[in-house]
Order: C-alpha cells, then sequence, then structure tokens
C-alpha cells in the first residue's frame, strides 16, 4: 500500500473514530452513571459500582413504577387513538375522490410545521377551564395530536402503495366494498400502519412538553420523572430512567426496515 | 331500431363520486385537528394581541421589554445550530455520495443515525453529565494530554445549547440530504472528474446545488423542532439569557401570565414564518432563474 493510502486510511480511521466518540462517548457516559454508585471528581470513573440505584428507582413507593405504568398506558391509548383516526382518513384521502385533498394534507401538515409549545400552553389553559388538566384523558388528546400528523401521512402513503388491481379482482369476484378492505387492502397496508403505529407510540413516550403543562403534578411519566431527578442533581436515577427510555426506540431503530418498506416511503407527500 | 335517447336510457347510470364518504372518513381526524390544534392557536394569537378590550400590542411590548435578551439569544442559538447542523450535514451527506473508500462509507452511514432516535429530553440529560467541567468531554480532552487539567470549562451554556441541539438534529437532516444528493444523477459529477474537477468542487458545485432545496427543508424542520424543545433550555441553562421556551414556561408557571405568554409564542410564530419566507424565496429565485 503507497504511503498515501496509508495516510488517507488512517486519516478517515482517525475521523471516524472522533464521530463515534461524539456519537456515543456521552451514551457511554449515561451508562456509566446509571451504574455507578458513587462517582466524585477527580476520579475518571466510578468509585463504587452496583445496582443501588436501580433498587431505589423501583422501590415500591418511588414513584417509578407508576410514571412507568403511565407512559406505556398513555401510549397506547395514544396510540389507539390516533390510529383509529388517521386509518379511516389515510384511506380516504388515498383512495377516494376529495375535494380539496391537498387543503386537506396541508391543514395535517400544520402541527409539525409550527413550534407546538404555544400550542400545548393554550391547550393546558382550555383544558383546565374543561376540567380535563391533570387527567390520563387531557394527556392522552396531548399525546394523540402530534402523533395525529405522522399518523394520517404514513396511512396515506401506506394505502396508495396496494395495488389497486388487486381490490379491483376483488370486487369482480363480487366482494362488497367492506369485505375488500378487511381482506385484501387492510393487510396490505399493515407494514406501513404499523409503522405509523410505532412512530406515534416513540412520539407519545419521548413526549415531555405536553405532559409538562397538561399532566403534571397529578400525572408522571418517564420523561417528567427523569426531568425532575436531573434538576434535583440525582444523575444516577436520571440515567437510569433515561436508559429505560431509550430501549424502545433504540429498538425500533435496529428494527424499522421491516416496517417501512421503500415503496411506502417513497409515497409519503403524494 | 331504437332512438339513441331510448337506448341511452337502458345504460346503467354513470357511478356517482363517492364524495360524501370520503369526507365522512376524513372528518374525525379533521376534527380533531380543529379541536386540539386550530382552537388553540386561535387563542393563543387572541391572546397575544387581543386585551379584554380588543385589539392591542401591550402583551407583545411587555413581552420585548422583559424578554427581549431570551429573544435575540433565541435567534443567535438557533442560527448558530442550523449553521453547525448544515456544515456537517453537507459533510457527511457528501462523503457517503461521493465517498471513495468503500469501508469507511459504510461505517460512517451505520455511525451517523445513531442520535436520530434518541428523544430531546434524553439528550439533555446527555448533555448535562458530558459537557460539565467533570464530564466526559472535558476528561477525554484531558487524557488524551489535548488540553491542560486547569482550562477545563463548563460547555452548559448557548455552546453546549447549540451542541446538543446539532447533535440530535444532524442525522435527521443528513438523512434528508444524503437521499437528496443520491437522486442527483451521477453522470453530471463523472462528467466534472473527467474534466479534472476534484471531489470537494464536485460537491459544491455539481452535487450541493441540485440537493439544496432538501438541505433547506432539513433546516426549516430543525428551526421549528429546536424552538419547540422545553427541557433541553431547562436541563442546560440556568438563569439568563435563556430559550424563548423556557421563558414561556417560566412565565406560565410563576406568573399565570397567559398574555405575554402568548406574545413570546407570537414571536416564535413569526421566527418560523420568516425562514418560510426565505426558503420560499430562494425556491421561487430558484425557479424564476431556469
Amino acid at each position: 500500500m503507497t504511503l498515501r493510502r496509508l495516510t488517507t486510511h488512517l486519516g478517515l480511521g482517525l475521523a471516524l473514530g472522533c464521530l463515534a466518540f461524539v456519537i456515543f462517548g456521552p451514551l457511554l457516559n449515561l451508562a456509566l452513571w446509571a451504574f455507578a454508585e458513587q462517582w466524585f471528581y477527580p476520579h475518571r470513573l466510578p468509585t463504587a459500582w452496583g445496582f443501588d440505584f436501580w433498587a431505589r428507582v423501583f422501590r415500591p413507593r418511588a414513584g417509578a413504577w407508576s410514571s412507568l405504568y403511565n407512559t406505556l398506558a398513555i401510549a397506547l391509548a395514544a396510540v389507539a387513538l390516533a390510529m383509529a383516526l388517521a386509518v379511516p382518513a389515510g384511506y380516504a384521502l388515498a383512495r377516494l375522490a376529495l375535494p380539496g385533498r391537498h387543503a386537506i394534507m396541508l391543514l395535517f401538515l400544520l402541527p409539525q410545521a409550527f413550534p407546538n409549545l404555544p400550542i400545548f400552553v393554550n391547550i393546558a389553559a382550555i383544558f383546565h377551564q374543561l376540567g380535563l388538566a391533570g387527567t390520563y384523558t387531557g394527556v392522552v388528546l396531548v399525546h394523540a395530536l402530534p402523533g395525529l400528523v405522522y399518523a394520517v401521512w404514513i396511512a396515506t402513503a401506506a394505502f396508495a402503495a396496494v395495488d389497486r388491481s388487486l381490490e379491483e379482482a376483488a370486487r369482480n369476484l363480487g366482494a362488497s366494498p367492506l369485505r375488500t378492505f378487511r381482506d385484501v387492502t387492510l393487510p396490505q397496508a399493515l407494514p406501513g400502519l404499523l409503522a405509523a403505529s410505532i412512530f406515534v407510540f416513540l412520539d407519545s413516550i419521548d413526549e415531555f412538553t405536553g405532559t409538562f403543562f397538561v399532566g403534571a403534578p397529578e400525572i408522571t411519566t418517564l420523561p417528567l420523572l427523569m426531568f425532575n431527578a436531573s434538576m434535583g442533581g440525582n444523575y444516577q436515577v436520571a440515567a437510569i430512567t433515561a436508559l429505560i427510555l431509550l430501549i424502545p426506540s433504540v429498538g425500533f431503530m435496529l428494527v424499522i426496515e421491516r416496517f417501512l418498506k421503500a415503496d411506502v416511503l417513497s409515497r409519503i407527500g403524494r | 331500431m331504437t332512438t339513441s335517447s331510448s337506448w341511452a336510457a337502458t345504460l346503467p347510470a354513470p357511478p356517482r363520486p363517492r364524495i360524501g364518504l370520503g369526507l365522512i372518513l376524513v372528518l374525525p381526524a379533521l376534527a380533531a385537528i380543529v379541536l386540539l390544534y386550530a382552537l388553540p392557536l386561535v387563542r393563543s394569537l387572541l391572546g397575544a394581541l387581543h386585551d379584554g378590550d380588543g385589539f392591542t400590542l401591550a402583551n407583545v411590548s411587555r413581552a420585548a421589554t422583559l424578554y427581549g435578551r431570551d429573544m435575540v439569544f433565541s435567534i443567535g442559538v438557533s442560527l448558530g445550530s442550523l449553521a453547525l447542523i448544515a456544515a456537517v450535514s453537507i459533510a457527511i451527506a457528501g462523503y457517503l455520495t461521493l465517498g471513495a473508500t468503500p469501508w469507511a462509507v459504510r461505517a460512517l452511514r451505520w455511525l451517523y443515525r445513531w442520535p436520530l432516535f434518541i428523544p430531546f429530553v434524553v439528550a439533555g440529560q446527555l448533555s448535562r453529565s458530558f459537557l460539565s467541567t467533570n464530564g466526559m468531554m472535558n476528561t477525554a480532552l484531558v487524557e488524551s494530554g489535548l488540553m491542560a487539567a486547569e482550562s477545563a470549562q463548563s460547555f452548559l451554556d448557548w455552546r453546549g445549547l447549540i451542541l446538543t441541539f446539532a447533535w440530535k438534529q444532524i442525522p435527521f437532516v443528513t438523512l434528508l440530504l444524503a437521499g437528496a444528493m443520491a437522486a442527483v444523477d451521477t453522470s453530471h459529477s463523472e462528467a466534472a472528474r473527467n474534466l479534472g474537477a476534484g471531489r470537494l468542487r464536485c460537491l459544491f458545485q455539481i452535487v450541493l446545488p441540485q440537493a439544496a432545496p432538501t438541505l433547506w427543508v432539513g433546516l426549516i424542520l430543525s428551526l421549528v423542532a429546536m424552538l419547540s424543545v422545553l427541557s433541553v433550555p431547562m436541563m442546560l441553562l440556568s438563569g439568563n439569557p435563556t430559550m424563548m421556551t423556557a421563558m414561556m414556561a417560566h412565565r406560565i408557571t410563576y406568573y399565570g401570565d397567559y398574555g405575554v405568554a402568548n406574545a413570546l409564542g407570537l414571536f416564535s410564530y413569526a421566527l418560523t414564518a420568516v425562514s418560510a419566507w426565505v426558503y420560499l424565496r430562494l425556491t421561487l429565485a430558484r425557479e424564476t432563474r431556469r
């Protein structure tokens, strides 16, 4: 190998190494804090390791179990609500003739096109008047809103990707529209719809701002718990909660290719 | 022989377009958007510009007086982050498209996506422990001899904010940009290489101009994300100045002053609208130049 090629490879390796440090360094730091029992300056690594803080986090009255339960229950409810609204809307936008279709799709884009903090603030005020603040219903509604945007767009793309000729063949053989939808269209759109559900689920699990305004202090979710622990200076608890939050996100990233196929992705936005 | 009219009458009626069904199916989702988004949006605008009596700019002027520094800070941090995001995304996407070393391209493609699925709350916590005076960043620099131990400083200020926002948003923008660059016809850069252009020149003069609209879209979406995040400014910064989102939350939580908080919200809308307008002007200029 010539010297020039060697130096090129060395330089590339160094650059990639720096990038890996920038990306994985903070994550490694988080893992260290999660398993550290004692870590004070100027030690480079924790002086005592252990699961002590894990036990503290998951003590019955520490609040982590209820936060975990709240987070999962709210996320599942938000997914159910968002998909119940998005599947019919996606089918209508993809298959049926709608007047003002572009205007409607644009309307479904707006919640993601502008900063949503003022929206959450005012939703909280409105919910306060309606008595929905601090209730599960209120929080689920707030979580379902950003998810609805993704859900409608991906559902539209998923239904548009279904082969029309198969539907027409089913209708030709005498199936009713509802039966065609149930037995032909829906199974083919299912991977895309599942991907949309996962997006909404992850979005809801990670939602902090909405829960901060609508749910606190009655309802605590994992992000709120992590935030409180971090602001209180308890880095171990914050790191443990952060790790729990990371598991679904990273897990999804590793399996995303199975659900979001290229032909569905290419239709988002049409 | 039948007349044409009676023959036409025997044909089945053409199917009526099923507009009614479509509207019914879309209606629940539309209603949700209207109730959960349009209504609070209107309330936010009214709260900012409307008093009990009528149209007023009092809230806006009070917000500017109280939080003027934070507004400037937010703009500065946003612009700084966008510049960093653009630079690094162009570098990574450019290398993925034009890189000549296969193993490096594969490694980079696997590597850059990791922060994409990490939520902002967790990113805030990551930064808090990584960028502090005794955090891993300073420790690594000191251990590797690149810095003296006394010059370790805490990055938990505007620099930490810019770094955190960039860390989180670069994979997203790179993903969009790499897709757009891959869609650019390779014959263009091949022709340029044939004429002697280096790869860097190909990137900036051939590939990037054609992929630029996607870059702008990614940057605007990143701006919207940065103006929506509450957790990161609250976790990284203490006191003033800080991002508008933290100030809005502060105003609501401690004063219950929705007027000024909504005026701050109006300002963040204006910032987004300005950047969208800049994007539209740029794309329009491109179209008319052709």
